[in-house]
């Protein structure tokens, strides 16, 4: 941190007080169907060194309140209020006036990186012409110098070098780096960070919000950061900001919004998140519904019609923000915020959720169960080739490299790693029944490799998938009712049991019989993935494979679909192969866990053990990437931050795979290190359904 | 504009396990009325489209008109009135004469017979060969696919003119059938090429992923899914290829091939009337007219149709179909630049 001390400046004396305060700021756009409110009234401020967090689901006016502070909001937009940023009021300032201001003073880091940086310069000159267009009397050399310095604060490895680099030879963790770099060039008094980790991996995302920390202790900024994701801010942020619908239902310090929540959104929202430090399986709250039209909002409280305390009251007037718990700090917009005081109640009480009852096949003993699909040594590579019209092949890809894993009836296992590790093509593996490259894959008993057309057949009816993107998985010009009916057609069902069935599936995954009729651009995320799931559910499968079926979804929402797959599970006997980068999502539905790196499963074995008792490093670390939605308990963490990013599949590290980001290794004497150099760890068990591919396994806590 | 069902009650179900009884088959009752399959809600959307319904009513009317008219017309296209050479429209030659004391009215109904069926078959064949042979292609890749590029490429250099000017003694006094077939038969190609590009997408979809694992056979996906989501295109595709198809008659006429003397066709009586437009106007205005007015109503229909089988298109918005219509012409310049050795073709 000594290049960084030279850098920037202590933050002067005369200018404590806070760096932003925006009153009653309001936003609308003009839409088709009448003036869209999207920020209605905020107040709030940050003072310098203060991270303050912004919280809400999609749509609530997150991004358009910090764009408007940028000023950054399209021409259309009608703002009134007051921004002021140091005492000068910003809003009705010309664009020149602010853009002096705006990348000095005030930046921004997008969720988007690539957005944010221009693909023709490379990344060192960015960061250059960043530092002298604002007015740094430097030479190219030494703005060149600082820039390298930028990146190495920010980590990135190898700085001299990467500078020279274009965007696109980044991976999105280091790109992000870079606009925090350039974010950070000119010492600003404010970074708005929108959504600055969601399009990241988890290890990534650990890293990036590391690099903010570090950013603001270097320049002593104040920072917003806006999110979706509770967990994320909760070691992070000072203080809280909740949004709903273009406005502020609660605020107040961390500490005291996540013990205390004093409004039933905040409540929903808690509840909402599987917890990775959750012991025993609690019902996750889904919070059903979505956020209102901001076009002619009735009067009252818009979050009533979602709302389980609902009373006729709130649709009387919108209830202002107001102190609760005797605290100036924390004010809620609630007027039953008084019974939340009193009785405290937890999220499923409030929400009315009940557990999910255990199947009958659960409670008998794994090994006494069937297997339904049992994978092993399944190796597959692609070629790398290069050239438009003559290809040649440069190179092997080593998607998927020796495999195994067997998952019996009525249980699900959930194979996690950060994204490119291969999850996708093992599954579209399985999926394919084709001829593999290596080892063998049995479905119900029958390997994939000897099917006969009757065999194929039923298992192509016993094996059912769900995909990620709820709205790519759905024929968009195919009304909901014919895509259910599909796989029903193909396996010859009855014109009379198909039509019985539909609205028997549509019931099932809550939706209505009605619905049939609709096309899928007419419903929501969440419904769309409750269509997925009730057409893998037509022909009551025995396996159903699900690829990150939850995690194109807003929070609440997932939660009602994990609810869902739940309580099938139980109903239905199902047996699930899950695959995630969400440990918290697999924790809580995954009775076994697989976690896979480059190609391999580095650890295998029963969800609590797995997770109270890793022994791979790269477990220990991706869960401790994780962050956990209670800001005591994440700030007393110890973060295992690896250092890099994933090593290409092409050329995947000799011996052990992992070694190149290993704390472990790192930390070995030079004598001990040469094994892991020279040998691949092979899976050893460690206890009874456990087991690990590392040489030097050590416990670890890292919850 | 997306319209978003609310969920209020889908809890209920979701949250109470064994509460969600399903529906009994009683209860069922009636069960085709449960759901409205793709095909009734495309007929039902479409139906309720009036400029649509309209469209197709000029189409009726237009062949109505056609075969009908012979029955009460005061002439016949073969009657010649040695008293009347070019005269303007008038209460017994309501269309006027042609220099010989042909009657135009006869004249166009004539060739109007001849010219809709024309005109609306070559469209639907040529279109639906090259929605097949592209997605087949695209959708199967690997040798199919490059069997099937090397014919259409094949097909594009061939100058398709003189193949049928070659092949025409061989189908001399066969029925003019069989020369709507050959139209259709050379105008595929470039579409069929730009469908294989999109089939080449598509195919990776999720949703097509899909409907593979759980069995379906391809030609189905093919059917189910793959045509119907570039249904914009190709139904445009067929609307121009429904207007390029009369005029293209006319040449082919000159190689003594397609619709013959005595015998006409709206091609050959507007390409006759063209030289004397200024003359004798109604020589080609009514032909003209009458094209016009057939490929509007064949417009507003494949708009309709579009309109129903896209359930994003709120109907009738102008600006999306000129969109859809640039983005076609757009594929189509594209894909004729990438065709190998087309310069043959441009040539000729
Ligand atoms: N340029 C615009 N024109 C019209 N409406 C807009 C515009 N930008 C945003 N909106 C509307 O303003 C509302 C708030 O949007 P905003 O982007 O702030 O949501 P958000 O909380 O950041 O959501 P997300 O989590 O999806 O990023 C939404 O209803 C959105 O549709
Ligand atoms: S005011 Fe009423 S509707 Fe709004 S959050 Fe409170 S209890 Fe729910
Ligand atoms: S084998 Fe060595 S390098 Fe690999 S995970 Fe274990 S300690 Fe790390
Ligand atoms: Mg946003």
């Amino acid at each position: 941190m000594t290049a960084a001390q030279t850098m920037f400046d202590e933050q002067a004396p005369s200018e404590n007080g806070p760096v932003l305060r925006v009153s009653d700021l309001t936003v609308s756009f003009p839409s088709e169907s009448g003036r869209v409110q999207a920020v209605r009234g905020l107040n709030y401020e940050v003072s310098a060194g203060e991270v303050l967090g912004i919280v809400g689901e999609s749509g609530s006016g997150k991004s358009v309140s910090s764009l408007a502070v940028m000023g950054l909001l399209p021409q259309q937009a009608r703002i009134s209020g007051s921004i002021k940023f140091r005492d000068r009021e910003l809003l009705g300032l010309s664009d020149d006036q602010l853009s002096k201001i705006r990348g000095k003073r005030i930046s921004m880091v997008f969720q988007d990186p690539l957005s944010a940086l221009t693909p023709v310069y490379t990344v060192g000159d960015q960061i250059a012409e960043a530092l002298r267009a604002h007015g740094h009397s430097m030479s190219k050399q030494q703005a060149h110098n600082r820039a390298v310095e930028l990146l190495d604060l920010v980590g990135i490895p190898n700085a001299a070098n990467r500078a020279k680099a274009f965007p696109h030879e980044f991976s999105g963790g280091m790109r992000q780096r870079a606009v925090i770099a350039i974010a950070i060039a000119n010492d600003p008094d404010l970074i708005i960070a929108d959504e600055p980790t969601t399009a990241l991996d988890v290890t990534v995302q650990a890293q990036v919000l590391e690099v903010l920390k570090t950013a603001q202790e270097v320049t002593g900024a104040g920072i917003v950061i806006i999110t979706h994701d509770l967990g994320v801010v909760a070691g992070f942020a000072d203080r809280l900001m909740v949004m709903y619908a273009g406005k502020a239902v609660e605020t107040g310090q961390v500490d005291e919004i996540y013990a205390h929540p004093r409004m039933p959104y905040t409540l929903g929202l808690l509840g909402s998140i599987p917890r990775l430090d959750a012991e025993e399986r609690q019902p996750l709250v889904p919070i059903e519904g979505q956020p209102p039209s901001l076009v002619d909002l009735p009067p009252g409280c818009p979050f009533a019609p979602r709302c389980p305390m609902v009373v006729d009251a709130c649709r009387e007037a919108e209830p202002p923000l107001s102190d609760v718990d005797g605290s100036e700090q924390h004010r809620a917009a609630c007027i039953r915020a008084n019974e939340l005081i009193a009785e405290d109640p937890d999220a499923a009480e409030v929400f009315e959720v009940e557990a999910v009852e255990e199947a009958a096949i659960a409670k008998v003993p794994r090994e006494q169960r069937p297997i339904v699909l049992s994978v092993n040594e399944l190796v597959k590579h692609f070629p790398l080739t290069k050239g438009a019209v003559f290809k040649r092949r440069v190179g092997t890809v080593h998607a998927v490299d020796g495999v195994s894993f067997d998952i019996r009836a009525g249980e699900t296992l959930g194979l996690v790693g950060e994204s490119g590790c291969g999850k996708t093509t093992t599954l579209m593996e399985i999926l394919g029944l084709d001829t593999l490259m290596g080892g063998d894959i049995a479905i119900l008993g029958n390997l994939t490799t000897s099917l006969t057309k009757q065999s194929r057949r039923e298992i192509r009816r016993d094996m059912q998938v769900v995909f990620q993107d709820p709205m790519a998985s759905l024929d968009p010009r195919m009304p909901i009712g014919d895509v259910l009916a599909e796989p029903m057609q193909v396996h010859g069902y009855s014109k009379q049991k198909i039509a019985s069935r539909i609205p028997e599936l549509l019931d099932l995954v809550g939706l209505r019989a009605e619905h049939a009729e609709r096309y899928p651009a007419e419903f929501s995320g969440g419904q769309r993935q409750r269509i997925g799931i009730a057409r893998a559910l037509a022909l009551e499968p025995k396996l159903i494979v699900l690829d990150e079926p939850v995690s194109a979804l807003d929070v609440s929402i997932q939660a009602g679909v994990i609810n869902l797959l739940d309580e099938l599970k139980a109903k239905l006997e199902l047996a699930y192969l899950f695959v995630a980068h969400d440990l918290s999502v697999v924790r809580h539905i995954a009775d076994r866990v697989a976690v896979m790196y480059l190609g391999k499963i580095v650890e295998i074995g029963e969800v609590d053990g797995v997770f109270g008792d890793a022994k791979h490093p790269y477990t220990q670390a991706l869960l401790s990437a994780i962050p956990i939605p209670d800001p005591v308990a994440e700030r007393s963490r110890e973060r295992i931050i690896l250092t890099g990013d994933l090593p290409s599949p092409a050329n995947p590290p000799r011996g052990c795979r992992f070694h190149t980001r290993c704390f472990t290794f790192a930390a070995l004497p030079e004598d001990k290190r040469q094994r892991c150099l020279d040998e691949e760890p092979v899976l050893a068990a460690h206890g009874d359904d456990q087991q690990a591919a590392c040489h030097f396994p050590r416990a670890r806590a890292v919850l | 504009m997306t319209v978003t069902i609310d969920s209020d009650g889908s809890g209920e179900h979701a949250n109470t396990p064994g509460g969600s009884a399903s529906v009994s088959p009683v209860d069922a009752g009636a069960p085709g009325d449960l759901r409205t399959s793709r095909a009734k809600l495309v007929v039902r959307r479409f139906a309720r489209n009036r400029n649509a319904l309209i469209g197709l009513v000029v189409i009726v009317l237009l062949y109505a008109a056609a075969f009908l008219s012979p029955l009460f017309a005061p002439w016949s296209y073969t009657e010649l009135d040695y008293d009347n050479f070019l005269v303007s429209p008038s209460g017994s030659h309501w269309f006027g004469t042609s220099k010989v004391g042909e009657d135009m009215f006869a004249l166009v109904m004539r060739g109007l017979q001849k010219s809709l069926t024309i005109g609306l078959l070559v469209g639907l064949i040529s279109t639906s060969l090259s929605a097949i042979v592209g997605a087949t292609a695209g959708y199967f890749g690997g040798w199919v696919d490059r069997a099937m590029m090397w014919l259409v490429d094949l097909l594009l250099v061939l100058p398709s003119f003189l193949i049928l000017a070659i092949l025409s003694p061989a189908f001399k006094g066969k029925t003019w059938l069989i020369f709507v077939l050959l139209l259709g038969l050379f105008s595929w190609m470039i579409t069929a090429r730009i469908v294989r590009g999109m089939t080449f997408t598509l195919r990776e979809r999720e949703y097509v992923k899909a409907a593979r694992f759980m069995g379906q056979a391809p030609w189905r996906i093919i059917v189910k899914h793959i045509v119907p989501n570039m249904a914009s295109l190709l139904i445009i595709d067929a609307t121009v290829n429904v207007g390029a198809a009369v005029i293209a008659e006319t040449g082919l006429s000159y190689f003594g091939f397609g619709v013959q003397p005595p015998d006409v066709s709206l091609g050959t009586l507007i390409a006759s009337g063209t030289e004397s437009a200024q003359t004798f106007p109604w020589l080609f205005l009514f032909p003209s007219m009458f094209l016009v007015v057939f490929v509007l109503a064949v417009n507003v229909v494949g708009d309709g149709l579009r309109d129903a089988i896209d359930p994003n298109s709120a109907g009738g918005r102008r600006k999306d179909r000129r969109k859809a219509r640039k983005e076609y012409q757009d594929a189509k310049d594209k894909a004729r630049a990438n065709a190998p050795a087309l310069a043959g073709k441009e040539a000729s």
